[in-house]
């Protein structure tokens, strides 16, 4: 069997014999039912719940912040890197804030943006871009950092305008970094926004995993658990797989 | 981005931060300096100006939070919660250090487990955790242990995914050279391995530093009594917001200030070329 | 003599502002003939990618003049130019066919004319085996083939090559230089080639022109007298190396005094 394969099949043979583990504790009373349900009954309660629809309002409240949240992040992240790239002197001033911002816990200024913004989406969205913004900002500014010269000499050569310049190489030349920032953020904005429904919110999934834990009623919680962190683990992994392909192509020599 | 498109989510981002590691010019650095303090000039007034906007209903302005804090400071009470937090993260760091370095090092030397686990720890770093802490709380209850267990949640992975990643970089020419001078595995270990792998090392301990900090702080937000964490949400809870803007600063500036005390270290352990 | 130049350069001076203020070039004077293969020799930092950079638009002298086919340069590559430059252009997310095409796209021909040109260039370039490959799984020999079939299918009148071959091993590079002189007898552009190698200036050029340190000067010029249909095998005649000893020796006191300022 290729090495390849062969750790594919470890990987799910790990993480199946986990899941079986687990299983069979819950099942056999070692691992107490009110502490951790069994994963089938996870599995089970999450079919139900979202066959049910009394979720329905929560999932669409979630990713509707959460899509708005990376989809500002994107456009402010894009924007802003390309404009500090243009200027080597703002570019000193902000290269050691963004090496330093994610060692702040984004989080503590949940509390106060619900003050200024009341409770409802609007804070949430902001945690999520001010979460997300940054790792768009950083990958715009490795990425075009990344071009190389003679591409842009390239351009020039064959007399390309602006516009073309930069959709013809600039942004084919960045993309694979660029990409990479769209991922984390994602990641980010996800994060940021489920967090924030935990600590302090009335409605989305976060709410209801916190509002489950405190009515003691683990089975709703662990079933709505266990559907965002799968949504988590299928759109993460899909763009990173996507990510992959990409870079694949251009790196295998 | 390296040929192994499994490597952790953030390790390309530092990467990307720490290329600018040499020293600059003078003049440069001084029109930086001159910038910089035009910058946090920008950022006071942005504060004042937003909190007296709001008539301090959200926000309080940066003169009222230097006054606080300064009271805040004699009491009894911060200085109680303040060594809670501490506590908690320097057990919770402690623990991500070790066991990451450790697991870091043995999947890094040991390639299949190492390829095994990878994307899998990678997973685990993109998914909001804090879904996962009703889990914790309802193992280790409310108290110290379960805010050693958020702060360790978020610290182990990256410690590990970094060591890892730093193992399995390792130019091979360098073993191959400690084999050609005959050096003990312990030699090998203390003046090649380690050496040539520090960098990484420390750059994940201080991405491990300030993810334990947020575990310890989020952990503290909403299910202890002590705490920074508890003091902030607290004081929302009450409407103090003097309160809730002091201790918001109080933790940005010791995470920044940490964190780049930490980036210094490590380049000046490990400068980077060019 | 005048219709038949092609390019021209008249005290051409290029500086660049300080502090200090250095003098890259200049003043040069130099008169290329249509269809010649023109080499530059110099010693390292004299100039030689300046020059390049001036005779095709990319850059402006600070003083003297340029003209290609009679009319002075302004701002941009004039049509009818193609520049190989010496690091590796092709572009990563295109494959080989695609990174041939690419000098087409604002041609305005059809598709089937430019299918026509690219595959013609493509397999001139011996690259027909590797049309649907990414520069990533090509050596860095094939990659700079690459970037002569994309200067090729735009059928320049005036080809500059910027060292191109000098990340590549000696072998690579006589072979290389076979397909340049076959390039320039096919298509009978004009060719300024730089390159620091000498013995691939004395074995492929018309004209090998030496360059100072900097501020780069011509300080000999050198007519070669080889045949039209010469190739690398010219290496085994006895007036080549009297000409690379006469490169070397007008050149050896320049590369001293470059190597000292380095030092």
């Amino acid at each position: 069997m290729k090495r390849r394969h062969a750790i594919v099949f470890v990987r799910i043979a790990v993480l199946a014999g986990s899941i079986i583990f687990l299983e069979v504790c819950c099942r056999a009373g070692i691992i107490d039912p009110l502490t951790v349900i069994p994963p089938s009954e996870m599995f089970a309660s999450m079919i139900d719940r979202v066959g049910s629809g009394e979720m329905n309002a929560s999932i669409m409240s979630t990713f509707s912040t959460i899509v708005f949240a990376f989809v500002l992040a994107i456009g402010f992240g894009i924007l802003a890197g390309a404009l500090i790239h243009r200027s080597p002197r703002l570019r000193d001033v902000v290269d050691p804030l963004l090496a330093s911002y994610y060692s702040v816990p984004t989080f503590i200024f949940y509390p106060l943006l619900v003050a200024l913004l009341g409770l409802g989406k609007a804070p949430l969205v902001v945690l999520g871009v001010l979460s997300a913004a940054p790792a768009v900002m950083i990958s715009t500014l490795s990425g075009l950092d990344g071009i190389s010269p003679v591409l842009i000499k390239l351009a020039r050569v064959h007399r390309l305008s602006p516009a073309r310049t930069f959709s013809w190489i600039v942004l084919p030349a960045a993309l694979p970094r660029l990409f990479t920032g769209l991922k984390l953020a994602l990641s980010y904005a996800l994060i940021g926004v489920i967090a924030g429904e935990f600590i302090l919110s009335g409605t989305g999934l976060g709410y209801d995993i916190s509002f489950a834990y405190q009515s003691f009623d683990n089975r709703a919680m662990y079933g709505t658990m266990l559907f965002v962190l799968s949504i988590a683990v299928i759109s993460n992994g899909f763009l990173y797989a996507w990510e992959g392909r990409l870079a694949r192509r251009r790196s295998r020599g | 981005m390296g040929g192994a498109t499994g490597a952790a989510p953030f390790e390309g981002m530092s990467d990307l931060l720490l290329e600018d590691a040499q020293p600059r010019p003078t003049p440069r650095r001084r029109v930086r300096a001159f910038d910089t303090f035009l910058l946090v000039l920008t950022v006071l007034a942005l504060w004042q100006t937003i909190g007296s906007w709001t008539k301090g209903v959200a926000v309080s302005p940066p003169w009222q939070t230097l006054v606080y804090l300064s009271g805040l400071f004699r009491t009894w009470m911060f200085w109680d919660h303040a060594a809670a937090t501490l506590a908690a993260f320097l057990l919770a760091f402690l623990l991500s250090a070790l066991f990451g370095l450790a697991l870091g090092l043995w999947f890094g030397v040991r390639r299949f487990a190492g390829d095994v686990a990878e994307p899998l720890l990678a997973g685990f770093y993109t998914i909001p955790k804090v879904t996962l802490y009703p889990v914790v709380l309802l193992i280790f209850g409310l108290g110290l242990s379960a805010k050693i267990a958020f702060g360790v949640m978020h610290g182990l992975v990256p410690i590990t995914l970094f060591t890892l990643g730093a193992v399995r970089n390792l130019s091979p020419v360098l073993i191959r050279t400690a084999k050609v001078l005959h050096l003990s595995s312990g030699r090998t270990i203390l003046w090649i391995l380690v050496p040539a792998c520090l960098g990484d090392i420390l750059n994940g301990l201080r991405i491990g530093f300030s993810l334990s900090l947020l575990g310890v702080l989020i952990g503290e937000m909403f299910s202890s009594q002590r705490g920074l964490g508890f003091l902030l949400v607290n004081g929302m809870a009450q409407h103090n917001v003097p309160l809730s803007t002091a201790i918001v600063t109080v933790i940005v500036v010791v995470a920044i200030a940490a964190n780049t005390a930490m980036l210094r270290l490590g380049r000046w352990t490990a400068p980077r070329p060019a | 003599m005048a219709s038949e130049s092609h390019v021209e350069l008249n005290e051409v001076v290029r500086q660049y502002d300080g502090p200090p203020a250095i003098q890259a070039l200049g003043p040069i004077d130099l008169v290329i003939d249509r269809g010649e293969f023109f080499s530059i020799v110099g010693p390292s930092g004299c100039g030689k990618s300046t020059l390049l950079d001036v005779v095709c638009g990319l850059a402006q002298p600070t003083s003297g003049s340029v003209r290609f086919e009679g009319k002075e340069l302004c701002v941009e590559v004039p049509e009818g130019v193609g520049v190989v430059f010496q690091e590796d252009s092709s572009m990563p997310w295109l494959s080989v066919r695609q990174n041939v095409a690419f000098g087409l796209r604002t041609s305005g021909l059809s598709k089937k004319q430019v299918a026509e040109r690219v595959d013609h260039a493509v397999g001139f370039m011996g690259l027909a085996q590797f049309a649907d490959h990414y520069p990533a799984q090509l050596s860095g020999g094939m990659r700079q083939r690459v970037c002569i079939a994309r200067t090729l299918v735009l059928r320049p009148r005036l080809i500059l090559l910027d060292e191109p071959f000098g990340a590549l091993d000696q072998q690579t590079r006589l072979l290389m230089g076979d397909e340049l002189l076959r390039l320039w007898r096919e298509t009978g552009a004009t060719v300024l080639l730089i390159t620091h190698a000498l013995d691939e200036a004395a074995m492929l050029s018309d004209r090998v022109g030496v360059m100072s340190a900097r501020p780069g000067r011509f300080i000999d010029m050198i007519e070669t007298g080889w045949p039209r249909d010469r190739d690398s095998r010219v290496v085994s005649d006895l007036e080549f190396g009297a000409l690379t000893a006469r490169l070397w020796s007008s050149l050896r006191e320049e590369s001293l005094k470059a190597m000292g300022r380095a030092a």
